[in-house]
């Protein structure tokens, strides 16, 4: 296996695992803020696709469709958390992932009612599409580095959102105490609404995105919501930080266990058994690090201990 | 939509009104992922109960959402409280083999429209299981003998890691004379497939076979046209049908895949068949749309030789199969799957729709492999 390979592989883990960042951001901080458990977090990622898709057949232009997928999922976002999630927050959890996936339903099948069974046509723009020769002759498709450099401006977006304003004081502190910031005055349902809004609007980006180079089709969301929950579990529930790192872990592991594992066997073993374990083994990869890191820290890698 | 609206009430109103002599319990997959499927199931089978003008045929429809215990369950209501005569619809495998033998176990025909496992093929076989659509096997057997007529010697092969999948392999391997320099089994839903690309763009193989149906098929095309990589890519027809091929988009262009019908095939039936699924519901039909008009028309034309109380003669009317179908000669084999001809059609873009063009033959009056395995005369 040549270096070029593995140097190959590695950009498509760190690809898989930033877009992966953007589902996951959202999602820890609802729950680190409000505490709620939200299923329907990956309706947002299928929002944000459909809307770019309906929006690049009307204008043919990439950028308008990756704003049009970032404000119709945040006011998807909005809207739910005004209408149903606010409900919720007093309830316990059961409750709560009951109602939200009985969102993913009403989502799915009000998709399908608007855009019909079939799925949609969303292509990578002109200027970014066809593989690019990097230092050292490996050929890589520009349009997953330019995922990279998004998903990583995203996570430095974030960072300085979250230290460096005001609203990032807030939702630090509506992490650690919510009666007492509710006590100093900050309108917290306000509060709630934008992080609500914004962890939609980064799923709805990041579906935008993907669905480029994927298929924008219903039900697209919920394999891509079961990776961002392994995500913030890995990571620590609440912390970005977390998720971050926790997202490259599960890109990475993914990406090169589904490529070494099976070579790793077929070391000692005949070539289609190999082949067989191997695949099957790197599909439990993810899930063998989320048992590992449970063990090993409960609280997963940056959560605050309890 | 709208038409189709119009022409499901009308159905409805016709069935519900007539005093039925025949009922018909659908079960196929309407929502979810692979909706697409069983909508194309379900208006090509209306579509030839509507044109056939018989008013004594009652069809129940009903959703399965690709969950195998959703299909058991209504296939239970179906036979025992609807007490419906004839079965149809599935479209996957998985859902085929929970809900099939215990079917025809209890007595009820079931004509299946799409899926085909091998282990209803071989010694699964029954004499109330018909196969209208192809054994799994087919149409991958048939990329593999088109592979050799095209000349490659050396072929990098992927599907998912499930039943199906394996069968996928197989069976291009069975008909495919070169060497297979990497074979990958990917998890079932993948939809990034940076690592597999990567990895024939490191093998020396000079073409690729993959089964990836659905929107695993989407993914994976786009991202092989935008990876640079040239080597031919072949395939069978279910990355490829009329609903996919729009989302793929200039992706698929100039791809070869195997089916055993094509929009194009010249016979009078698939002629009145396109025109009139096209005008019915405003889409071109796809493979899927054509196996449900066959299963349809083969029902008609058994009722029409004998009535479903005389089991024996009414099987020997379906195994008979003496109806025009959309893809011309049709016959059923000894495992009562199909003997018919496998088409190698390549994408092309007429206008502004991506569709397929035949190239011609992949395997001529292919029967299965599995037949010789299975009891029935």
């Amino acid at each position: 296996m040549s270096t070029v390979l593995i140097i190959e592989q590695i950009l498509n883990g760190l690809q898989f695992g930033v877009m992966l960042f953007l589902m996951a951001a959202g999602l820890t901080l609802i729950f680190g803020v409000m505490g709620l458990i939200n299923l329907a977090h990956g309706s947002f990622y299928m929002i944000g696709a459909f809307a770019a898709a309906a929006v690049a057949a009307l204008t043919g232009s990439f950028v308008l469709a990756l704003v049009a997928a970032l404000i119709a999922a945040a006011l998807a976002g909005a809207l739910v958390e005004m209408t149903v999630i606010r409900r919720l927050y007093a309830t316990d959890h059961l409750d709560q992932v009951l109602a939200t996936f009985a969102l993913i339903l009403v989502f799915s099948e009000g998709t399908r009612w608007i855009f019909g069974s079939f799925p949609l046509f969303l292509d990578i723009p002109e200027f970014l599409s066809g593989p690019i020769t990097l230092p050292g002759g490996i050929a890589y498709p520009l349009y997953r580095l330019a995922l990279i450099i998004v998903g990583l401006l995203v996570a430095v977006f974030l960072w300085a959102l979250i230290e460096k304003t005001r609203l990032g004081i807030q939702i630090r502190a509506g992490e650690n105490d919510r009666e007492m910031i509710a006590a100093l005055g900050v309108d917290i349902s306000r509060l709630y609404t934008m992080v609500f809004a914004l962890g939609a609007a980064l799923a709805g980006l990041a579906g935008a995105l993907v669905g480029a180079i994927q298929s924008v089709q219903v039900g697209m969301g919920e394999p891509v919501l079961i990776l961002a929950f392994v995500v913030i579990v890995i990571g620590g529930i609440g912390s970005i930080k977390g998720a971050f790192i926790g997202a490259l872990l599960v890109g990475l592991t993914d990406t090169l266990g589904g490529i070494f594992l099976p070579e790793v066997f077929k070391l000692f073993m005949e070539h289609s058994a190999a082949t067989t374990i191997g695949s099957s083994l790197a599909s439990m990869a993810i899930y063998i690090l989320m048992s590992a890191v449970l063990i090993l820290r409960p609280t997963g890698l940056f959560g605050a201990s309890q | 939509m709208k038409t189709w609206l119009l022409a499901s009430a009308a159905i409805a109103l016709h069935a519900s009104a007539a005093f039925a002599d025949l009922k018909v319990g659908m079960i196929t997959t309407l929502s979810g992922g692979g909706a697409s499927l069983g909508l194309d199931v379900r208006d090509g089978f209306m579509l030839a109960i509507e044109q056939s003008g018989r008013d004594d045929i009652e069809v129940v429809i009903e959703d399965d959402q690709r969950k195998p215990d959703v299909a058991v369950q209504l296939s239970d209501k179906m036979i025992q409280s609807e007490r419906v005569d004839v079965m149809t619809g599935i479209i996957w495998s998985n859902l085929a083999m929970a809900v099939v033998p215990a079917a025809v176990h209890q007595d009820v025909i079931y004509l299946s429209p799409n899926a085909g496992p091998s282990a209803l093929a071989g010694k699964g076989c029954h004499a109330n299981y018909f196969n209208i659509a192809w054994q799994n096997d087919n149409l991958h057997e048939g990329a593999g003998a088109y592979a050799n007529t095209a000349g490659y010697g050396n072929s990098f092969v992927l599907s998912p890691n499930y039943p199906a999948g394996k069968d996928a392999i197989t069976g291009y391997k069975r008909y495919f004379e070169g060497d297979v320099s990497g074979e990958i089994y990917t998890k079932l839903g993948q939809t990034d497939y940076a690592a597999e690309i990567a990895q024939i763009r490191a093998s020396d193989a000079d073409s690729v076979f993959f089964f990836l149906p659905g929107g695993m098929g989407i993914s994976f095309l786009k991202q092989y046209a935008d990876s640079g990589l040239d080597l031919p890519v072949i395939g069978p027809a279910f990355s490829f049908d009329q609903g996919i091929l729009q989302a793929v988009g200039d992706a698929a262009l100039g791809v070869v895949n195997t089916s055993q019908w094509n929009k194009d095939l010249g016979n009078p039936t698939n002629v009145a068949f396109v025109e009139s699924f096209q005008e019915a519901f405003g889409r071109l039909p796809s493979l899927y749309a054509s196996q449900g008009f066959d299963t349809a028309n083969l029902l008609i034309s058994a009722l029409e030789k004998a009535p479903v109380s005389d089991a024996d003669a009414f099987r020997a009317a379906l195994k008979a199969a003496e109806f025009d179908s959309t893809r011309g000669k049709f016959a059923f084999g000894s495992n009562n799957h199909p003997v018919q001809t496998i088409y190698a059609r390549e994408v092309v873009k007429e206008g502004d729709v991506f569709t397929n063009k035949t190239l011609g033959v992949a395997l001529e009056n292919h029967a299965d492999f599995y037949a010789a395995d299975c009891p029935l005369p």
